[in-house]
């Protein structure tokens, strides 16, 4: 019995997954229930005329798991600019359908989500959110020559393949904008350092700082580290940067950990200047954080919820409105790529009824020419590795509130 | 008393035909269904996986349904098979040695490595009775993948440079750096396919299923069934369970060779090596019933594609997924449950048996 009981499941497996692919209706249909009312207005145009023809944008990252706020901030981020866009008419005049998938941040689970969106009919990838994942489907995705704009990919080898380009800047773009910085502006003379062996993002980002400092004059006076396993305590470590006589520490990682590092550094009475990257943004919305224990930290990033133009804010009350959330950094790389992919389709003259490798030709032309302002920078532009040239802004929290450190 | 012997042996046959016919009736429908292009690429894509999964699957259920021991570290012996694989690749990428053979070369690298580091662990632990060899693989485990975090290797003119620390204490003269610590091998040659993978699970189905119906095998179920009874008549039972063990571990270096060489990017995530990787592998297992290597590949198989085939639920799919996975568990284990699903059986056999009186 149960022999036939698994051939009976089996067989429904693989009846299901036939249906899945061959309609991908399926998905589009929960897709409107729930992610997709995206579209307020487009999903009811497309779905009464099926017959109209959309753009397909995916999005993808880390829904669940222990990186979901990421992806939940790109996937977010994404949507409001995809709903502005349709608003404002669509994309050359094509409205925008826009559908999500889930990675859990692993590559494997990465590919997959990536073969369902191009099951649903995807043409642009906005994603995906996290560096490992980037890395392992923009190397299945050059086999289609799919287009991809990951908002937060920051390794290297991220955009390695042609139709890879990332928002964001790779891990040792921020390691050396940092340590130029803080030589430029004589912040310290003697560093220490502490950061997540573990974390791609973390190490890349450290050694780079490393390279970079012997040419800024930076005395690199003590280097800590810590895992993904032991990131609760850091007071072992902290003392010994410490006793180590550090001007400034630099922590090049994320807010979470970042809210421990300067709660315990405060009990232990240690008092440098601490240095952030981008991945400190979003310390001051830590529950049960003393705010006041941020004052006086540095972070270099390329965008801050506070800022009053225009732009900044139109998407932050936007994205408040809708998630109830402050929108980290992820969320604002994530609207300028689908604005970055609008540019760069409208400047390309495309039309939906491209196919995914047409589309890719002609945007990867494009992509190097075409310039961009956004939330996250301005005037941005790219290279032929597909990395983005853009300045970082460096903002010193007073108050419980980012200012610009200039 | 032959006729029992001979009746006994063609049963075991027979189970172990319709094992290698399932896998390769699987094989061919996919394949079909490949050639007429009525496939999603998102079932492409779980092509390898599958294999993968399924391979582990049969190792660890030669640990734990034949030998009776329980390993929590074969997600380690996957990340050694994947990393030592993996390496020997990127060595040979620009080597000019024909693909077939390298990745064949890959694969024997990935299984000798694992299996030594199983025989290492397996000297001391398997001494010992009690559940010794399981908070020994758990603690494995979890140091390979943070050793594997950490280590760095690049090879220049000067030969092979190795550090824990970070890329610059390497002290390269030029060359390539291999694998960077956290950020892993990037850019192994994507050499897995669907093919191989059969090829590979049916090999493995081989070799297991005729290890347990050999002496040897018939040798670890007495020590797993009664360790002194066993020893009383001569069995070394350290040596069988060794045994065993290395072969297991072997087999889950050849899955890691399979998963290394069909991702471009190779990391040491607590997702694809951590604990939560060996305890999936235990849910196969034990969801396919303890010492059954079919049920193990049916499970590893259900259970991967499961959460994917939700995928359409968004939010929802890791919660179904959780409750399916509850009610199979008490389905197949539970005894209540049994009792309940044999009285409904009893009811159907019941009801044709009558049909057939009543005609």
């Amino acid at each position: 019995m149960k022999k036939i009981l698994s051939v009976v499941l089996a067989g429904a497996m693989a009846a299901s997954l036939a249906s899945c692919g061959s309609s991908g209706s399926k998905p589009a249909a929960t897709a409107a229930a729930g992610d997709t009312a995206s579209s307020d207005g487009a999903a009811a145009d497309a779905g009464s005329a099926s017959g109209d023809l959309t753009w397909k944008i995916g999005a993808q990252g880390p829904l669940t798991g222990g990186a979901a706020v990421y992806g939940t901030a790109v996937i977010n981020g994404a949507k409001i600019a995809i709903d502005e866009i349709n608003e404002a008419g669509g994309i050359n005049g094509y409205k925008v359908e826009y559908q999500t998938a889930d990675d859990e941040h692993d590559q494997e689970k990465a590919i997959n989500a990536y073969n369902s969106l191009k099951d649903w009919g995807m043409q642009i990838l906005i994603g995906p959110t996290t560096s490992a994942p980037t890395i392992a489907v923009a190397s299945e995705a050059v086999n289609d020559n799919m287009f991809l704009l990951t908002p937060s990919g920051s390794a290297v080898d991220c955009t390695a393949t042609a139709n890879a380009y990332r928002v964001c800047f790779s891990d040792p773009a921020q390691g050396a904008k940092s340590a130029q910085y803080i030589g430029e502006h004589k912040l310290a003379t003697k560093v220490a350092i502490l950061y997540d062996s573990s974390d791609v993002y973390s190490s890349g980002i450290y050694e780079a700082f490393v390279a970079e400092a012997a040419n800024q004059g930076i005395e690199i006076v003590d280097t800590e580290q810590f895992t993904a396993d032991s990131k609760t305590d850091f007071s072992t470590q902290l003392q010994k940067m410490q006793a180590s006589g550090a001007e400034l520490a630099f922590l090049p990682f994320y807010y979470t950990e970042a809210a421990l590092v300067l709660t315990q550094a405060n009990t232990m009475g240690f008092e440098p200047v601490f240095f952030g990257v981008d991945g400190m943004d979003g310390i001051l919305d830590v529950e049960n954080f003393d705010k006041s224990l941020a004052e006086g930290l540095m972070l270099l990033t390329p965008f801050a919820a506070d800022a009053d133009d225009e732009a900044t804010v139109n998407f932050v009350t936007k994205y408040k409105e809708a998630f109830g959330d402050t929108p980290i950094q992820f969320a604002a790389d994530a609207y300028d790529a689908a604005y970055i992919i609008k540019a760069a389709v409208e400047a390309a003259n495309l039309t939906p009824d491209k196919s995914v490798d047409e589309i890719g030709t002609a945007l990867e032309e494009q992509m190097k020419t075409v310039s961009y302002d956004g939330i996250t920078g301005s005037g941005m532009t790219w290279n032929e590795n597909g990395d983005v040239d853009k300045e970082p802004k460096a903002v010193v929290i007073k108050d419980g509130a980012y200012v610009s450190a200039e | 008393m032959m006729d029992r012997v001979k009746a006994e042996k063609q049963k075991i046959f027979r189970s172990n035909m319709i094992t290698f016919g399932i896998v390769i009736i699987a094989y061919i429908v996919v394949e079909l269904m490949m050639q007429t292009g009525n496939i999603s690429s998102l079932f492409k894509g779980l092509l390898v996986p599958l294999c993968t999964y399924s391979i582990l699957a049969v190792s660890l259920n030669l640990v734990v349904g034949i030998s009776g021991e329980l390993s929590l570290g074969h997600a380690g012996f996957m990340c050694i098979g994947a990393f030592s694989s993996a390496t020997w690749s990127m060595l040979m990428k620009s080597s000019g040695m024909p693909e077939g053979m390298r990745f064949f070369i890959a694969i024997v690298i990935g299984a000798v490595t694992a299996a030594f580091f199983g025989f290492l662990i397996g000297i001391p632990v398997l001494r010992l009775k009690g559940d010794y060899l399981a908070i020994v693989t758990l603690a494995f485990g979890e140091i390979i993948k943070n050793l594997v975090n950490a280590l760095y290797f690049g090879v220049d003119a000067n030969g092979p440079h190795f550090s824990l620390e970070d890329s610059m204490h390497l002290n390269m003269d030029g060359g390539t750096i291999i694998i960077k610590g956290a950020q892993g091998i990037t850019g192994t040659p994507k050499n897995s396919n669907f093919t191989i993978g059969i090829i590979l699970l049916l090999i493995v189905l081989f070799v297991v299923l005729n290890l347990i119906n050999s002496r040897t095998g018939r040798a670890v179920m007495a020590i797993r069934d009664n360790r002194i009874a066993a020893e009383s008549v001569g069995l070394n039972a350290t040596k069988f369970k060794l045994l065993a063990f290395t072969i297991s571990a072997a087999i889950a270096g050849i899955g890691g060779a399979l998963y290394a060489h069909n991702l471009s990017s190779l990391q040491a995530l607590p997702k694809n090596f951590g604990y939560n990787q060996s305890i999936m592998i235990l849910v196969f297992v034990v969801m396919g019933g303890i010492g059954n290597i079919r049920g193990s590949v049916i499970a590893a198989v259900v259970l991967t594609l499961l959460p994917e085939l939700l995928r359409g639920l968004s939010d929802y799919r890791m919660l179904i997924y959780a409750v399916v996975l509850i009610f199979m568990m008490l389905c197949t284990s539970a005894p209540s449950w049994i009792q309940y699903r044999d009285r409904i059986m009893m009811s159907f056999k019941l009801k044709s048996t009558d049909g057939k009186e009543n005609k």
